[in-house]
């Protein structure tokens, strides 16, 4: 139950204020690039000027589709593992003793503190950069999707056990549904943080004709061009939100919606 | 009584084949918990003895904490008893079984799934057709035509219990269980829902055990009130209720066996205050 119900903003508005925050923001960048006269640090057009120039070298398109194709393929694989491991330790007992303790060793090891393994092992193949992003994301998916067996309200399992369930049907019509919801916020965490790790993957372990965002990062601070690592900034942050944005329309789904709604 | 809902159901023969026709019966039922951290063990049922006949209505009442739930539970196979013959059914009780529907006191009900999937989620085992006539014969009886394709969240409370009641009668046992089941509910709902529950156990002819600490609810409801004595539960009195249903709450007799129950139980409570 909620206090007081906020009072709904008109659309107007909730269109006003963040645009005038945008537009102060980007006002006081030009005007601060201005003042000291920086000769490194671009002006918000000459980002936007970079940017068309990398589309029109056709080099924008392919950094994008590189960045995006690493974080998917490895994100589905961690999320096609992940999810039947965390859920396997959720439920019995003794695999969650084995696993558990190694597996909170491993989880607060930065995906970056990996970098020197993974050239070791994979050299500049496309495996690098996808195993960083595969470790970033196959941890929280699996502690998550652990989390939300053990966070089954027991009320449900009792019902399901009163009609007699067997193993097969008490896997998909409860324990499945009970935890979609606090899988896919397990796996929405982990596509932002596989975006997070990608281009800090990008900027160390990457073959330079494969490119990607991180890659241009770096590669236009080596030549100095700002302009352009400015760009590849604003394009991670727009790619980030779009990816967060779809991954957001599955929890409209009823199958999961049940436990977001508030009542 | 005028009866302006559905039809008692006939497709599926009753299963009250218990030979000497009762549902349940215990003899010196005794619970004690294991103290926990250090504590000493808490002695939850001191030995009660039932006899439940197939058919009827019983409803425990005690105050909160008695163990009423703990009865319920074992009687269900959810806990077992640390004492004591437990039979159900015939049977000893080994575990949870879908010849006795447990209805719990809020919350029951599959958040994932509408009304029309909750109520038919006993039913796996019918065809498509049999499970669709027996689902909208429930969802009639307990008045919840219109709301088919509603998700317990747009349920008020008292709605969620229905569709509760109605998965449990879909799977057609042979007793309910309920443990305080309009528990949460305001006061007019619990009214609505009592005399909804007499009307459909009586087209239904379930055995019902029931469990509460509102001395009125049992009064509206039983064939029989058992009255639970305080932590550890005893039996302190077992009154009858032969008043014709639905229960008129102003009748003498009516007000008569709520004197009784009270008395069983105000008596005890100044019995241990001394
Ligand atoms: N698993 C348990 N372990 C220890 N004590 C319990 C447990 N379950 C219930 N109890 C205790 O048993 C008593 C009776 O509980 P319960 O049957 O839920 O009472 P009621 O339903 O009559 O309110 C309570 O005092 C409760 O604290
Ligand atoms: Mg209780």
């Amino acid at each position: 139950m909620s206090l007081a119900q906020p009072r709904s903003t008109p659309t107007w508005l909730a269109l006003l204020l963040p645009l005038t925050v945008a537009v102060i923001f980007i006002g006081i960048w030009h005007v601060a690039v201005s003042w000291t006269q920086s000769l490194i640090f671009p002006r918000p057009w000459e980002v936007v000027e970079g940017m068309l120039e990398l589309a029109t070298k056709g080099v924008l398109h392919k950094y994008i589709i590189s960045s995006l194709f690493r974080v998917l393929w490895s994100f589905a694989i961690a999320a096609l593992l992940g999810v039947p491991f965390g859920l396997l330790l959720g439920w019995w007992r003794p695999a969650n003793l084995a696993f558990n303790p190694i597996l909170q060793l491993l989880r607060p090891i930065s995906p970056i503190a990996w970098i020197p393994l993974s050239i070791l092992w994979f050299g500049l193949s496309e495996a690098a950069p996808m195993f960083l992003i595969f470790l970033s994301s196959f941890f929280p998916i699996t502690l998550s999707s652990m989390a939300a067996v053990r966070n089954i309200q027991p009320v449900y399992l009792r019902a399901a056990s009163n009609f007699g369930l067997g193993r097969f049907r008490l896997f998909t019509a409860v324990i499945l549904p009970a935890t979609l919801p606090q899988i896919l916020t397990g796996l929405r965490i982990a596509l932002g943080i596989a975006w997070l790790v990608v281009v800090a993957a990008e900027m160390v372990v990457v073959n330079p004709k494969a490119g990607g965002l991180g890659y241009l990062i770096n590669d236009s601070r080596s030549a100095g061009r700002y302009d352009l690592v400015v760009a590849g900034m604003v394009l991670i942050g727009v790619i980030g939100l779009i990816l967060d944005l779809l991954i957001r329309q599955l929890e409209k789904f009823d199958e999961v919606r049940w436990a977001y709604a508030t009542q | 009584m005028k009866s302006a809902g559905p039809t008692p159901r006939n497709d599926l023969p009753l299963r009250h084949t218990v030979p000497n026709g009762l549902a349940v019966s215990l003899r010196d039922l005794r619970m004690t918990f294991p103290g926990q951290r250090g504590q000493p063990p808490v002695e939850v049922i001191a030995g009660i003895d039932l006899d439940v006949h197939v058919g009827e209505f019983v409803v425990l009442v005690g105050p909160s904490g008695c163990g009423k739930s703990t009865v319920l539970n074992i009687l269900g196979g959810f806990q077992q008893a640390s004492g004591g013959q437990i039979v159900v059914g015939g049977q000893p009780v080994h575990g949870p079984d879908p010849r006795r529907i447990f209805v719990f006191q809020e919350n029951g009900v599959f958040p994932w799934l509408n009304v029309v999937d909750n109520i038919g989620f006993g039913l796996s085992k019918h065809s498509r057709a049999e499970r669709e006539q027996l689902i909208a014969h429930y969802v009639e009886m307990v008045g919840l035509k219109g709301f088919e394709k509603a998700y317990p969240r747009e349920l008020s409370g008292g709605m969620r219990q229905r569709v509760e009641l109605a998965r449990a009668l879909a799977a057609n046992p042979e007793i309910i269980w309920m443990d305080e089941p309009f528990g949460a509910l305001d006061y007019l709902t619990r009214l609505k829902m009592r005399s909804d529950l007499v009307r459909i156990w009586q087209s239904e002819r379930k055995t019902i055990v029931f469990v509460t600490h509102d001395i009125d609810e049992a009064v509206q409801l039983a064939d029989r009130v058992v009255v639970l004595t305080p932590r550890p539960a005893k039996i302190a009195a077992i009154v009858p209720i032969d008043l014709p249903r639905p229960r008129d709450m102003d009748a003498p007799d009516y007000l008569h066996a709520r004197d009784r129950i009270f008395e069983a139980m105000g008596n005890l409570a100044l019995a241990r205050g001394r």
